[in-house]
């Protein structure tokens, strides 16, 4: 199943990588192959925006705007003025103990 | 091992019923590691004295109880699932010692017992982070399940006494909220990411620590799809009999009063109406989603809403041309608002897509809000004769 095509802010940038498959590793939608001794997008419109492969880049080779992909979330941001967020985070979790 | 770790044995719905995580003062000796060490108190103890004694875990079962089975019944279906957690630390599953594997998890219940359950006849170590209360999927997103908790959790229970090797298994979907490369420099473990479902994690220790590409994949099958429902379908019901209530007054009210009887003869079938756009938008579109043509949720919907819609719009049985015209303007597009609130679960959808079927999703609600009103004042209107 894919979503809209074309929106993903997903950006790589060869020149910084080292090819550690880090970023192979940890997409869940397979949108990194290795080309070569580097790693390649195969397939943009796969990307969800959850920032794996950012955050696991130790060479900043990648950049995304990671964020929730919730309608809810967004509205609930666009009404607050804030960023989109959910009630799914735990800010209102119940657990805090001391 | 460098020191004897004491195990205690205990059931897992034990843990829920602690209402307080810290240690009463003076009494730290006895009690399990999550007592000393949550994540708002200090860690109370001193690994550099020659006393030290390892922290206390807990050695708990892979398999599932019948509370076990129950409570993830109610996670599904309710509100339950934002209390139901275990206490962040470290668990044991089987025997391990100080060579077995260390699984990192969060305190989700529902995430920590499909991860014990996946390790039947495993012996191996639990690392349990304070994530709130939510799954690691959506607590790597928040980063809650992130590189400080894991960093500060590492060094809480004292892995580097409790283990010789320098490795945690990060679940794949963890991945969001860590940054391996700053996890390695700061405690001197090594992140490897496991599988995305925990089910593979035997094939994965048993290929050499390797997932597969389709291990490293997320599906998003039926069954997947058809567990959200419950829980796309019990908001929209808490407000159903709001809506119920209103078409009642609407259809009630006469230029004599309100009229009981014309409140149910005349809105009956809208509140029908309503409840099949409902069951479009928040059962029916996420089962087929792969089905129902083009990619928006919204336009997905709205395509669904109209099927239903068409095929039960004969309830109505008015020959008014602005109450048929409210018909199909105001429920496919109830339904199109409903489903494209499944974004929010699906396993596929991301920010900037949904910001842009906002973008012209919004605007076509209002308006049509907007016209349904009218239309809905212009029938009523023409019903007492005003028109």
């Amino acid at each position: 199943m894919k979503y809209l095509s074309s929106v993903t802010s997903l950006k790589f940038f060869a020149e910084k990588c080292t090819g550690c498959w880090r970023c192979i590793e940890v997409c869940p939608h397979r949108v990194f192959l290795m080309n070569g001794k580097k790693a390649a997008i195969d397939d943009i419109d796969m990307c969800m925006e959850c920032g794996a492969c950012m955050m696991n880049c130790a060479f900043g080779a990648i950049s995304v705007d990671a964020g929730v992909g919730c309608a809810f979330a967004i509205i609930n941001g666009m009404l607050t003025g804030t960023e989109p967020s959910c009630d799914c985070g735990g800010s209102k979790s119940k657990s805090s103990c001391c | 091992m460098e020191g004897p770790i004491t195990k205690k044995r205990m059931r897992i719905g034990d843990i829920r019923k602690q209402t307080s995580c810290c240690a009463p003062k003076g009494d730290t000796e006895q009690k399990p590691v999550f007592y000393q060490e949550s994540a708002c108190c200090p860690p109370q103890m001193d690994t550099d004295r020659s006393d030290f004694i390892p922290p206390v875990v807990q050695t708990i079962s892979s398999d599932w109880s019948l509370e076990d089975h129950l409570g993830q019944f109610r996670c599904r279906v309710s509100s339950y699932r934002n209390s139901y957690i275990v206490q962040p630390g470290l668990y044991a599953v089987g025997t391990p010692d100080n060579g077995s594997d260390v699984f990192v998890s969060a305190n989700y219940k529902l995430s920590f017992d499909i991860l014990r359950r996946s390790l039947k006849g495993i012996n191996a170590w639990i690392l349990v982070l304070d994530t709130k209360g939510i799954n690691v999927w959506c607590a790597a997103g928040k980063r809650t399940f992130g590189t400080d908790e894991l960093i500060r959790r590492i060094s809480a229970v004292h892995l580097d006494k409790v283990v010789s090797h320098r490795r945690v298994i990060v679940p794949q979907l963890g991945a969001p909220g860590i940054a391996a490369h700053l996890v390695v420099k700061k405690t001197g473990f090594r992140v490897s990411y496991g599988p995305v479902d925990a089910r593979d994690i035997p094939a994965y220790i048993a290929a050499g620590y390797k997932a597969t590409d389709e291990m490293r994949t997320v599906r998003f099958t039926w069954l997947d799809r058809m567990v959200l429902t419950p829980m796309e379908i019990n908001p929209v019901m808490k407000k159903f009999p709001i809506y119920a209530l209103i078409v009642l007054i609407i259809f009630g009210i006469q230029p004599s009063g309100i009229i009981f009887k014309d409140a149910l003869t005349g809105g009956w079938s809208f509140i029908f109406l309503g409840l099949i756009s409902m069951l479009a938008g928040a059962l029916l579109t996420p089962l087929l989603l792969p089905l129902v043509p083009f990619r928006a949720f919204a336009v997905k919907g709205w395509i669904v809403g109209m099927i239903s819609v068409f095929f039960s719009q004969g309830i109505v049985r008015t020959t008014d041309r602005s109450l048929l015209l409210f018909t199909y303007i105001f429920f496919p597009l109830l339904s199109s608002y409903i489903a494209l609130q499944f974004t929010g679960s699906t396993a596929f959808t991301g920010m900037s897509g949904v910001k842009k079927e906002l973008r012209y999703a919004l605007p076509i609600y209002k308006a049509a809000a907007a016209i349904s009103f009218a239309l809905l004042l212009i029938s009523r209107l023409g019903q007492w004769g005003v028109l």
